[in-house]
């Protein structure tokens, strides 16, 4: 299967980006480089396209219904036009994938899933759904371009008529960007303020100009899937197929707070009830090191340099630019991850000291 | 990419700069870092430490990856340039000049034989992104 093009393939073309192949797309991993990119998003403003992403909508006099059973969230909390994050679960608690749902309308939903995930969530909604709402893959009508960083409401109010500030964190307006039917949304996955925008994919190059050419000023720069791991990471983001997936439950990753019983019953509340109760085997924990080394997916976590006893996995690691230490998301017993706990990573033949903490590993200043 | 002439060249993107008395000074070639991207971490191994020909003996990790060093020719390592550990990105920044990573007193000179001449070096890059290219 050859891999598939964003709307905006040939702009990261012309600026020289590197493209490597992500959940079936062909996207741009750097443009100048990832520590570059990164400290930009971190101090000025970063451009993404997020085109891969899918998105499912969900409309009708009963798509709140079908949707409560999807998700393990409460539905009715959210507010037209307000975004929740949330995972759908199978019936064993695992993890079928992790969304962000727009409520669009009083009856209308717009699912924003993980481009490697598409085609599953939807066939799983569609099987859910048994003819109760309109269930409708809107992928192919959307490209995704986010703007994020200090300066990406300067910047994109540049573009729009809208009052950004009136957006709160996790809110959206259904309005215009450069003239074009826009989704924005103040959401993001980098830890730092900034908007999201659904555009009409004709239309994703033309934003995609009109957002560069209003960031000029601003040192705002085009942003590659590299930075946007290391960026999620450091705010303490989970990624799907890394930290969560199909043998995880919302319960074991740390996502109680999306978990809303009294609103089900959902599709895994029986088995998530039943593990709440029995309690948890495994639990994900952010690992800062405290030693030199890079901890990496798949290395191994021990309850002390000297110990024999592995305590669990590493998820997701990385060399945190901005604290220039290594950190990681993995899973350890539950006994070994109190904030604080010291644990040790195996790197190559050492095991490196590590403690845990609690993320996000780095928190921009909320000072403006 | 830049390959500079006096050097001599591994598959494995190391270069060798040969001095009097059997000694090499190796690293990694501009192509090297460039794929690599931004390094953040260097471990190379400790004076006396026997190097031989195609095996690993240190590693370049960038933000995405952890890449094995091999030994373009066997020895015994005389100097690490420590520098590197807290300065990883000078590997990025001038790969054949300070970011020189280990001196070697060569135990078999005839091994350069197998090393490849800058402009073998930079044919073969060209193919191996030809067929990265496919």
């Amino acid at each position: 299967m050859t891999a598939k093009r964003t709307p905006l393939y040939q702009v990261h073309r012309s600026l020289g980006a590197r493209m490597i192949e992500f959940g079936g797309w062909q996207m741009p991993v750097q443009y100048a480089g990832i520590l570059a990119e990164h400290r930009a998003v971190r101090t000025q403003g970063g451009l993404f396209d997020l085109s891969h992403m899918g998105e499912v909508e969900i409309a009708g006099p009963r798509a709140y219904e079908v949707c409560q059973e999807l998700f393990v969230t409460d539905i009715a909390r959210i507010q037209t036009v307000q975004a929740q994050y949330s995972v759908m679960c199978f019936a064993d608690g695992g993890i079928v994938d992790d969304v962000i749902i727009y409520r669009l309308a009083e009856e209308r939903y717009l699912v924003c899933v993980n481009a490697a995930n598409r085609t599953t969530d939807y066939e799983w909604m569609v099987e859910y759904n048994r003819d109760r709402a309109e269930v409708i893959d809107r992928s192919d009508e959307y490209a995704l371009i986010a703007l994020q960083g200090p300066q990406a409401q300067t910047v994109l109010s540049r573009l729009t008529p809208h009052d950004l500030s009136a957006i709160r964190r996790y809110w959206a307006v259904q309005g215009e960007v450069a003239g074009v039917p826009t989704l924005l949304a103040r959401t993001g996955y980098t830890g730092e303020d900034g908007f999201e925008l659904f555009v009409p994919a004709e239309r994703a190059e033309h934003i995609w100009q009109a957002c560069g050419e209003a960031g000029r000023t601003a040192n705002l720069v085009p942003v590659g899937l590299g930075a946007r791991d290391t960026l999620r990471l450091e705010a303490g983001y989970l990624l799907y197929g890394n930290d969560i997936d199909a043998r995880t439950t919302p319960l074991e990753a740390g996502l109680q707070r999306l978990v809303h019983f009294e609103a089900g019953p959902f599709v895994g509340s029986e088995a998530l009830r039943k593990q709440q109760a029995n309690g948890i085997e495994k639990q994900l924990v952010g690992i800062k090191m405290e030693g030199a080394g890079i901890p990496r997916q798949g290395y191994t976590i021990w309850s002390g340099q000297e110990s024999q006893r592995q305590v669990g996995m590493v998820t997701s690691g990385t060399q945190s630019p901005m604290l220039g230490v290594g950190i990681a998301l993995g899973y350890v017993s539950p006994s070994c991850a109190d904030s604080g706990t010291p644990l040790a990573i195996a790197i190559r033949n050492r095991r490196i000291p590590a403690t845990v903490v609690k993320p996000p590993f780095y928190r921009r200043s909320k000072s403006k | 990419m830049e390959a500079p002439k006096e050097l001599r060249y591994s598959q494995e993107h190391e270069w060798v700069l040969v001095e009097e008395d059997n000694l090499a000074t190796i690293g990694i070639t501009d192509y090297a870092q460039d794929q690599l991207g931004d390094v953040v971490f260097v471990e190379l191994p400790e004076s006396d430490t026997q190097l031989t020909q195609d095996e690993p003996f240190g590693v370049v990790e960038s933000v995405k990856a952890v890449s094995d060093i091999y030994a373009p020719v066997s020895g015994t390592v005389k100097e690490a340039n420590t520098e590197l550990l807290n300065t990883p990105e000078t590997i990025n920044e001038d790969p054949y000049g300070d970011a020189w990573l280990v001196q070697v007193e060569m135990n078999a000179p005839e091994e350069l034989d197998a090393l490849m001449t800058a402009e073998e070096y930079e044919r073969f890059v060209e193919e191996e992104q030809e067929s990265a290219d496919e």
